[in-house]
This record gives C-alpha cells, structure tokens and sequence, in this order.
C-alpha cells in the first residue's frame, strides 16, 4: 500500500493546520456560516439532524491495521464507540464535536490520514474495486492509478469550485465492481491492439436524482496521458457545468445537454493543448507509485491439499461450509484467498462498526492478512490475503467478533444509506427497513437459495444508497409528512450496469417486509434452474411482479 | 485609497472598476472596463492606462492572445464558490501568454488565496472588512503542491 513520503505527510500536516485556523475564525464569528460551509465541507464535515458528521477519506477502500486502531480510538474517544462504512469506501463518525475535528484530524494525520476532498463541490475520493491487486481476472491492479489520480486531485488549484461534486472510480477488470458506471469518470484498464495497456474514458454517470449511465467518450487513452485528459474533462466541465441551479449542476447533465459525442470533442480539444505539458505522467512515477503495490510475501502452498482439508472442514461443519461458500472470493495466489467480513448482521446499521470490532479486524488482519484492510463499496471489509490454511481458524475469531455472518452478496447483504436516523435530508428512515427485512428473512436456507440479489435502500432520492442499481431498489419519499417507500426493480451496478423500474404506488413501511416477500415469491416461481434474480427479472419484465404485489386481496 | 494584496504586500490601490451597464463617458483615471464594453468600443478607446475585467461567464476567448495589450485584467468572482475564474486566469497565462497582472475581484474569500495565486491570479481586491494580514498568510497555507500550476509548471513528480 502506498506510504506518505515527507511531501505528502506535510501537504497532510499543512491541512489540519490551515482547518484548525479555519475552525478557530468561525469560532470567534469571524468567518461567516455561510463562507465556512465550502471550506468545512471540503474536510469532510457535515452539519447534520443530530451533531456533525465527519467523513474521513479511505484512499480505494484501503487501510492498514494501524490505521484501524486510529480509528477504534477516535471512535471511542471523540465519538460514541463506531463509525460507519460508507458505499464510496470512506468511514463516517456521527457524533463529534465542531471544536475536537481539528484534533481528530490531527490525530489521522498521524496515521497518514486525512478527511480532505470528502464532501463539497470538489473532486472526490477515488474509489475501485475491493479485490483489486487479487482478483484473477485483473488486467492490471487499479490502486497505483487511484493513487497517482489522489495526488492530482488534492487541493487541486484549479478545480477546488466546480459546480458540484465530482467522483471517479477505477477498475482493472472486464466484469467492473467498481460501478464505474455511475462515477463522474469511470475508467477502466484496457488492452489495445498493439497489447498495451491504457484506459477506457467514460463520463456522465451518476445517481442521484436524475440517475444515468456513464457515455464512454474515449476507447484507449495511453497511461502517461492520464493526468491530462483527466484535466481536460475537469476543465471543460468547470467553465460550462451549470452554477445556477444545483440540480443540474452534474457532469451527467452537460453531457446530456451537449450530447456525448459533443462533450467528447471539446474535450480532445482542450486536451491537444495541454497534453504535452509537463503534467504528462512519466514512466518513473508510474513506477514509483507501483513499486507500493508489490504482492506481499506470498508462500508457496499445494491449493489442491488445502482444498482437501476445507472440504473436510466444512463437511463437519456446516456453518464453516456456508461461510466458505458466500463469504470468500478466490485469489489468483494459489493457496490464498480473500475473505469479506460482514457488516450485516441483523440488528445493526448495515456498515456500522464498533471500536472493539475494529480493533478485532486490526488483529485478525496482522495475523492473517500482512496487516491490511479493504472497505467495500457494498459496505463490508475484506481481508485480502488469506491464506487457505488458516481460514477455519479466522472463521472462528471473525464469529466471535460478530462479522462471519455469511450473507455477502445475498439479500440481506444490504447496502443502505444513514437515512431518517442521522440525516437532515431524509425523506424517511432506511436503517430500520433494512432491520425489519433482514428480522424477516432470517431462514438462511432461504437466503442462500435467492443466491446473489441486491437490495440497496436509500432515505430519499439523493440516492448515497444506491437504490437506483439495487437488483431491489427502495427509496424513501414523504406523503404528506408520512414517510413511505417506492419499490424499483431490475438494477445493476455490474458488467451490465441498469437503472431500476418503479414498481408502483409507494408502501408504509409496516408493508415492506410483505411487498419484498411478494416479489420473492414470483421469482422463485419464475426463475429457470439457477437464473439469478436480475436475470429473471429481464426475461420476464416488471409485469408479474407488479400483479402480485398490488393484487386485491380476496 | 483602497488597498489590495498584490504579490505579498497590502498596498494602495487605485484601479476603478467599470461596471458593466455603464454608460456615457469613462471618468479620468486607471479603468477597468467591463471585457464586452472594451470588444464593443476598441475601435474608439485609447488603451493607455486600461484594464479589462472579465466576468465568471464570460469566455477569455474572446481576447486570447490580445491579452498583452493591457498591463492588468482582473477577473471576477460573483460568488466565491463560482470557480470558473480559475480556469479563466491558467487559460490568461498559459495558453495566451499574458504577462500583466491578473487580479481576483468579487467575493473572494481568503481561503481561496493559495489556489487563486497557483492559478496566476498575483493581486487579490478582497472584500471589504477582510483581515488584509491574515490574508496574506493564507497565501502560504502549504507549502508543497502535487500539480502543475502557473506558479510551478513542474508538477511534484517532476521536480522530486
Ligand atoms: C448523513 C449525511 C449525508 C448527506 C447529507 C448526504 C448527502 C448527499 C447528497 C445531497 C447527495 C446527492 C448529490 C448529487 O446528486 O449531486 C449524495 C450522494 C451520494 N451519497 Fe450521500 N449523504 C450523506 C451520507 C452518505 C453516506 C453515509 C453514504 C454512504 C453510505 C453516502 C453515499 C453517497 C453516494 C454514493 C452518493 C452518490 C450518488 C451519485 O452518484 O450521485 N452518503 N449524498
Ligand atoms: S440518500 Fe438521502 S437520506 Fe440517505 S444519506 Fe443520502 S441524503 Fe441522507
């Protein structure tokens, strides 16, 4: 993972500084609300329904134990206990203070941390896939581009005032599990031609109110010229993004407006002035970043011998059996693999995590996994590098700290968004829908038998829980000050990213468990051998789910 | 007389801005006038002692590389998160090769300096009631910076 030389701990240490200035001016009333609003948002600091909120920035989901025991010890000492996973791979404290972040930030800089970039109309943390480095089915690892992409992207003199926000995500893969196609930018590492290996540009995607597709307006951008198309695009998009009305205000509109075909143009425009400049990557920095992404000290195992030995296991040991089976995610080291540590247990925010709990996945990831960790997009942790070996014993100790449960991928694998509980934007709530369907459906035979389904709740149409490419989809709306729930159906962050269709009239949320079984119901009835939910779903169209749903009760 | 932040230093000012719906004929003085009205009017103007002001919609474009006409344009920020201004004045200096003064004018806020100088903005009309000293500090927030700027068109990895 990447390590802070002297010039990025000070560009760290020089934030906290200026924010600690910052926060003392409005203190004393000598910075307006309203002026200190941009500025605190740009470090992560939201004024929320309850207390503050501060996002802190996971650079591509990535931490290490050290970095996790900062954690455990801010949320217990500037914090009520936890912190929360969110879906861009960041964390969030709910509960501290305005006068103490200063001093939280200070402490995470200690760690190589920081909040900066985390909200406001800037340019976002850079996020991919959890797997990356691992996967098998990886063209190159993702996370040294993610890194050069940070360097650029913070404190950025030209774009720090865009329009609105901006997010980019990155993937190395052909099937994306990074949703590059609902990012701002999406780029994916391709092969050309000539074998090498550059990226595919896409723009304009998004959530959100007015949720879109990402239009892909370059096939193959060569690696050294990363910085400056990306450049190009923030340029163009900073002069002509609408200002006047923040619901236009996205990338994804200009690119509607202007066509894909037309934004694409002014951007090799902008870009033939500039890409010669000295902002071209050279080969020794793209070496040098990757030379922080090297395997670990892989050992050299016999995958078939441990093969044999899990099978044994989890033959006496059925809940080992199902854990291995949703829970963990092969690796392209023979012997290894990933494991994902569960954030959804029943009972608990889906993505909530307690001190205690973080200090637990600190050590299991020291003893088992070079001492790193991954936060997902889905709201989970993933150890990476686990050896086979020792994956009965991990499962042990993971049980015990209460994240074995071995639902990832499945129906009560929510994603769900902090809603009416935290947030002041909130149509309705969404932690307890989530907990009433997860109290629900708690026959894991069931659960096991959907196989993979996504159900992503967000507490209103600002979308931060993704409902728009949940397999199910639920949205918070407010009738008449009464929070209820629309259902939509058929979305995909996948390969074959699609946005979702709404079912219909919205539900109370006494009803949801009932609307959720209903549709259930009808894929099991309609599914073909082992067709997943969304494949069904496509073949067999909204109808039969809206039948049964809204039928009258006889 | 009004003081600004030009490089380092709070000096005394006595640039006189035009605005854009002005009318008749120009006062005596160091003027800047409005880019629309000097496009309109160059045939006319004697372009001793003048200065233009671009505003955030409006494209620099429009003058490229008769920029170096004037010794001074300013560019303005209606409203401090309206952060157009900042590719206005990198285009000014990179692409057109301005070699006056650019200045910031609006509602620039003081946390804006340190981008606004790396983007080659090199004198800032605050608004009025801004601590001018705090000010200038802001303009060394930080010390080291990643990316190419027109204060340092080497970016870090080229330089390290
Ligand atoms: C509680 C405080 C929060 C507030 C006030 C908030 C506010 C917002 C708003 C206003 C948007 C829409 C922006 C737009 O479309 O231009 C948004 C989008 C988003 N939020 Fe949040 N959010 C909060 C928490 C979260 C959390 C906890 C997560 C993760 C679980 C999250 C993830 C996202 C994501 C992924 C989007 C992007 C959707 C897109 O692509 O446009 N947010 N948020
Ligand atoms: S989706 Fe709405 S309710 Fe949920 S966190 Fe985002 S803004 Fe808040």
């Amino acid at each position: 993972m990447y390590v802070y030389n002297e010039n990025d701990q000070k560009i760290i240490e020089e934030r906290v500084a200026q924010f600690r200035g910052q926060t003392d001016r409005y203190l004393a009333g000598q910075l307006a609300e309203d002026e200190f609003l941009p500025l605190r948002l740009q470090n992560g600091l939201y004024i929320q329904r309850l207390a503050p909120m501060l996002r802190i920035a996971v650079p591509y989901g990535l931490l290490n134990s050290k970095q996790f025991r900062k954690l455990a010890h801010i949320a217990r000492t500037y914090d009520k206990g936890y912190c929360h996973i969110t879906t861009r791979q960041n964390i969030q404290f709910n509960w501290p203070q305005l006068e103490e972040v200063p001093d939280i930030l200070s402490e995470l800089a200690e760690v190589q941390m920081h909040s900066v970039q985390t909200s406001g109309n800037c340019i976002r943390n850079t996020t991919s896939d959890q797997f990356a480095g691992i996967a098998r089915d990886e063209l190159e690892d993702p996370r040294p581009w993610c890194e050069i992409i940070r360097q650029w992207s913070t404190f950025h003199p030209e774009f720090a005032f865009l329009p609105r926000k901006f997010k980019i995500a990155v993937c190395g893969t052909e099937g994306d599990r990074a949703a590059i196609q609902v990012h701002d930018i999406g780029l994916q590492l391709v092969k050309n031609d000539a074998g090498e290996v550059g990226f595919k540009v896409l723009v304009g995607g998004g959530l959100g109110r007015t949720p879109v597709i990402g239009s892909v307006i370059r096939e193959f951008l060569p690696k050294e010229d990363l910085l400056t198309y990306l450049d190009a695009i923030l340029r163009v998009y900073n002069r002509h993004g609408n200002r006047s009305n923040k619901y236009k205000a996205r990338i994804k509109i200009l690119v509607r407006a202007w066509t894909p075909e037309v934004f694409a143009e002014e951007v090799e425009s902008e870009w033939e002035y500039i890409k010669d400049s000295p902002a071209k990557l050279t080969d020794q920095e793209i070496e040098r970043v990757k030379g922080f992404f090297t395997a670990p000290d892989y050992q050299s195992i016999d995958d078939s011998a441990v093969e044999a030995e899990l099978e044994a296991l989890s033959e006496n040991n059925i809940a080992f059996g199902k854990w291995l089976q949703r829970n963990i995610t092969p690796h392209r080291v023979p012997g290894y693999a990933a494991v994902t540590l569960s954030l959804k247990p029943t009972g608990v925010a889906p993505g909530d995590i307690t001190d205690d709990q973080l200090e637990a996945v600190a050590d299991l990831s020291d003893q088992y996994s070079f001492g790193e960790i991954r936060a997902t997009h889905n709201q989970n942790l993933v150890l990476a590098d686990v050896k086979k070996s020792d994956l009965f014993e991990l499962w042990k100790k993971a049980k015990a700290g209460g994240f074995a449960t071995p639902n990832i991928g499945t129906l009560t694998d929510m994603i769900c968004c902090p809603g009416g509980d935290f947030c002041s934007l909130a149509n309705a709530k969404s932690i307890p829908v989530a907990e009433a369907l997860q109290r629900k459906f708690d026959d894991m035979d069931y659960v096991y038998d959907l196989g993979d389904l996504s159900l992503n709740i967000s507490g209103c149409m600002n979308a931060c829980g993704h409902h728009h490419v949940g397999n199910i989809g639920v949205l918070g709306v407010d009738k008449k000050g009464e929070e209820f729930y629309q259902v939509q159906l058929g979305g995909s962050s996948d390969t074959d990213a699609s946005l979702g269709n709404v079912l219909g009239p919205s539900f109370g949320r006494e009803d949801m468990p009932t609307v959720i079984e209903k549709i259930l119901n009808i894929y099991i009835e309609n599914r073909s051998g082992d067709e997943l939910f969304i494949d069904t779903y496509r073949r067999i169209g909204l109808t039969p789910f809206k039948e049964s749903v809204y039928a009258k009760d006889h | 007389m009004p003081k600004i932040i030009k490089g380092n230093q709070i000096v005394d000012d006595s640039w006189i801005i035009i605005e854009k719906d002005f009318d008749g004929e120009l006062p005596m003085g160091k003027l800047l006038l409005p880019l629309q009205y000097w496009l309109e009017n160059r045939e006319n103007l004697q372009l001793m002692c003048t200065g233009l002001w671009i505003d955030s919609d409006e494209e620099v474009e429009a003058i490229g590389f008769e920029a170096n006409l004037f010794p001074l344009i300013a560019v303005n920020f209606p409203a401090f998160a309206d952060g157009r201004g900042f590719s206005t004045a990198r285009l000014l200096k990179e692409r057109y090769g301005f070699t006056g003064q650019v200045r910031a004018i609006g509602n620039v806020i003081q946390d804006q300096l340190f981008y606004l100088k790396r983007c080659g903005f090199d004198s800032f009309d605050l608004k009025e009631g801004t601590n001018l000293e705090d000010a200038v500090a802001s303009l060394s927030d930080f010390s080291v910076t990643y990316q190419t700027s027109v204060d340092q068109p080497e970016p870090l990895f080229r330089r390290s």
